[in-house]
């Protein structure tokens, strides 16, 4: 026993004495994650988490300006688009390569469209490509010649060019997919800041300066994105001091950051909004004033400041602010008022009758969800709407909720994220876009002059001209109100103070190549 | 014993079989499926149904359950749709992390608990058995993941003795001493309730057999008391005992997906929990498979153990 004890006693001697770890090391800077990335491949992956690594290996043909929802060129230097709209001409940037020492050039660009598009190609089945269809009024590309390449449109689709600079627009490696087949996701090869180092996996995903870069090597020598899925064991690497970056810091735990002189704490409002779908199709929500007096009785000021910590803005329509070139800012948020939502009630006949809610436990972008919808429960009940909430898990929800809630839910829970303004209302506000004709409009609203803006905005592609449509749009779907338009998230991360130039962006993505840390 | 032990593992076939049909059908009840999953907000039906089709998940479930077994035969255990590898690469590297993490305290909450019930047993009634006694009360009713943030907090950020999450080093590291490094907080964590529950069963046994005739002849003989107690007590004790380790083995195994999470613990408990979550049905199916089978291998050698310690069972 004796002999036992000492060998023990030695093993946590050892144990101790091991070196010291919780320093991280000069120009590496280690970001903790979320979750561990499905795949590096950026056609294959639908999540916001993947594509914070994403948008350091790999560069589109497109980008989103620094601190913007604008394009701006990227690996394509210019473009043309032809007067109806259809044809897209880029000019490509000359003297870039692959990380994996191939040229980037029209046949890559071509590759990669087809690869993702056509079923019939001989590496479509390195696939499947989910968002692919952001793509899918792409009919042809054609490589002109070694620096030129076009796209050829089956109707005019003015998202086009954001849809580019979206991840599932990043130009992947022709000869790595060729060489890696499947398994090209954990071999990854672009043309980005950074090259891929080493997966390991479910411990950290590294990535190292590419001195080559086009636009400059980055000051930064690698890169370590450790997953971890617990938020208070991320806290608690952040606190040890083994994570420069941290993302998504539960609103909680911010307090615990700001004023000390050891981190910096980030917020940047991105194209979020959460909001409930009123069903316009039966019950009491089928008439306008009772639609309006639910914006008023609920108190999105509260549910922002208390249960969302400030961690979100109000919103006030449809449309995110952060697609500022698109935003209509005439548009002031639904004041909270109950008495004015009790007049509407009784001037829309509201019977006192029971509505059912759907709210969700978790998933994507939908924040605090229980504690928001029994809050939301509570303000309507304080008006006089009595309503049960009915509270499923997130896969279940979505599969209760997409195919419309005729006839089993009055109003749901609901959270979308976006690169374009066109995305959302285009998919969830128009009446082409009901559940039974494939799009998300689960309440069913209709109004012609909103379908007709949609639609007109997606052909022209004056970017000042699209701008009206929207803001437009946004000012009668405010009034109709098929939505209860709560708020607009904001993104957050917590640096170390030595960590420099580190910014987050409009676009939710997290893009490295800038930033320093020299100690 | 030889032909014991094969007709043991023959019996566990049907066992084996039996459950991934449950798990199969379990997973083919529960709403929502990997498309809708991995499409999140935009699983339309169409785009639902376009990936279910380039997943293989457009057959008739009975068809898919054969072909899965077909190819399980065969050595092949799929691909995660979550992941985008090979199930048995995630599996086998998951599930032996857990063995690390889940032995260790095994190992832990056997020798703790055996010591310190022994002592507590031979000590009845004195200051030593009374600490021992309050500590096991508080290691038994305290939850261990709060018990692991306790740790957390106290030894990787307040102390920086312990990293807080992980299993080897970020940089450098991936030795033994950098594994017992990140093992030492989420194993003694694990081992607490166990170690609990065994010392409270070690001293009752104990205290049983120390009140036996033979014991008292021991003494009059002249044995000395070290003797007496090691020898002829504890032995006798630790047959009432090895069952119940066997049980805790499988509590530890549960137990092991929370501590998992609070630390980050790359292990097979974490994974199903996300796989579920994703509706990664052959991950999922994977992963109870090699779980299942390691709880029949742990069962048969606790009983093998114990009929090798106690002759009344041979």
């Amino acid at each position: 026993m004796f002999r036992l004890l000492a060998a023990m006693s030695a093993a946590v001697t050892l144990t101790l004495t091991a070196p010291a770890f919780s320093q991280t090391p000069p120009n590496v800077l280690v970001v903790g994650q979320i979750a561990e990335p499905k795949s590096l491949d950026p056609h294959a992956v639908t999540a916001v988490n993947d594509f914070r690594i994403l948008m350091n290996i790999y560069d589109g043909l497109t980008r989103y300006k620094d601190g913007t929802l604008e394009v701006e060129p990227a690996l394509a230097e210019s473009w043309t688009v032809s007067d109806d709209g259809k044809t897209y001409t880029f000019k490509l940037r000359q003297g870039v390569s692959f990380h994996d020492g191939t040229a980037f050039n029209a046949e890559a660009v071509k590759f990669n469209f087809d690869r993702m598009l056509k079923e019939d190609h001989p590496f479509h089945d390195t696939g499947p490509f989910p968002l692919s269809f952001f793509f899918s009024a792409v009919e042809e590309v054609t490589a002109v010649d070694e620096q030129t390449v076009e796209f050829k449109l089956n109707a005019p689709y003015a998202p086009f060019l954001s849809n580019l600079a979206y991840p599932t627009g990043l130009i992947v490696s022709p000869d790595a997919v060729k060489q890696n087949g499947k398994d090209f996701g954990r071999n990854p090869s672009g043309t980005g800041a950074y090259r891929f180092g080493e997966w390991e996996a479910n411990a950290k995903v590294v990535v190292v300066r590419n001195d080559d870069y086009w636009d400059g090597a980055p000051a930064l020598e690698a890169i370590v994105y450790r997953p971890i899925t617990d938020a208070n064991t991320r806290i608690a690497e952040m606190l040890s001091g083994s994570l420069d970056v941290m993302v998504e810091v539960p609103p909680d735990s911010l307090g615990q950051f700001r004023g000390n002189a050891d981190y910096t704490v980030l917020e940047q409002a991105g194209p979020h909004v959460w909001f409930l779908i009123l069903n316009v199709k039966e019950g009491p929500f089928a008439n306008k004033a009772v639609r309006q007096a639910a914006n008023y009785a609920i108190d999105k000021k509260a549910l922002v400041d208390n249960i969302l910590q400030g961690t979100a803005e109000v919103a006030a329509g449809p449309t995110p602010p952060a697609f500022a070139w698109a935003y209509n800012d005439s548009l002031e948020p639904y004041p909270y008022d109950p008495e004015k939502a009790k007049a509407l009630l009784q001037e829309g006949g509201y019977d006192g009758g029971e509505l059912t809610f759907y709210v969700t436990e978790g998933g994507s972008g939908m924040l605090d969800p229980i504690a928001m919808g029994t809050a939301i429960q509570a303000d309507l009940q304080a008006v006089g709407m009595k309503v049960k909430i009915e509270t499923y898990e997130w896969n279940t929800f979505l599969g209760k909720v997409n195919p419309g809630l005729e006839g089993k839910a009055d109003m749901a829970e609901m959270a979308w994220m976006t690169n374009d303004p066109d995305t959302l209302p285009y998919l969830a506000l128009r009446s082409e876009a009901w559940p039974d004709k494939g799009g998300f409009n689960s309440g069913y609203y209709a109004n012609p002059k909103v379908d007709e803006l949609l639609n007109e905005a997606r052909q022209v592609t004056d970017q000042s001209e699209r701008a009206k449509l929207y803001q437009e749009m946004q000012t009668i779907v405010q009034e109709d109100a098929p939505w209860v338009f709560v708020a607009n998230w904001k993104q957050n991360a917590v640096t170390k103070a030595g960590v420099e130039n580190f910014k987050l962006q409009p676009s939710f993505f997290l893009m490295l190549q800038d930033v320093a840390k020299p100690q | 014993m030889a032909l014991y032990i094969v007709k043991r593992l023959l019996a566990a076939i049907p066992v084996l079989l039996g459950l991934t049909i449950i798990v199969f059908v379990i997973m083919a009840m529960i709403p929502g499926d990997p498309a809708t999953a991995i499409l999140g907000s935009y699983a339309t039906p169409e785009n639902v149904a376009k990936l279910n089709r380039d997943l293989g998940l457009d057959k008739p479930m009975v068809q898919q359950y054969f072909i899965w077994l077909g190819n399980i035969l065969h050595g092949d255990f799929g691909r995660s749709f979550a992941l985008n590898r090979p199930v048995l690469d995630e599996v086998l590297e998951r599930f032996s992390a857990t063995l690390i993490l889940a032995g260790t305290s095994l190992v832990l909450c056997s020798i703790l608990g055996l010591l310190a019930g022994v002592v507590s047993a031979v000590r009845q009634y004195g200051w030593a058995d009374k600490v021992i006694t309050l500590v096991v009360l508080v290691g038994i009713s305290m939850p261990s993941f709060w018990l692991g943030l306790l740790l957390i907090y106290l030894f990787a950020v307040q102390l920086k003795l312990f990293p807080a999450s992980g299993m080897f080093a970020i940089y450098g590291g991936g030795d033994l001493p950098d594994l017992l490094h990140h093992l030492a907080l989420p194993a003694i964590t694990l081992a607490a309730v166990a170690t609990g529950v065994i010392a409270r069963l070690t001293r009752t046994a104990m205290l049983e057999v120390l009140r036996q005739d033979y014991i008292r002849t021991a003494r009059a003989k002249g044995v000395p008391e070290s003797a007496v107690i090691y020898k002829h007590a504890f032995k006798a004790a630790l047959v009432s005992v090895i069952p119940v380790i066997g049980i805790q083995a499988g509590f530890v195994l549960g137990g092991a997906v929370y501590i998992e999470t609070v630390f980050q613990w790359p292990g097979i408990g974490s994974m199903l929990v996300k796989a579920i979550s994703t509706r990664d049905l052959l991950l999922v199916q994977g992963g109870v498979l090699v779980v299942a089978a390691a709880y029949v291998l742990f069962n048969l050698a606790a009983d093998v153990v114990q009929t090798m310690i106690d002759p009344r069972l041979r």
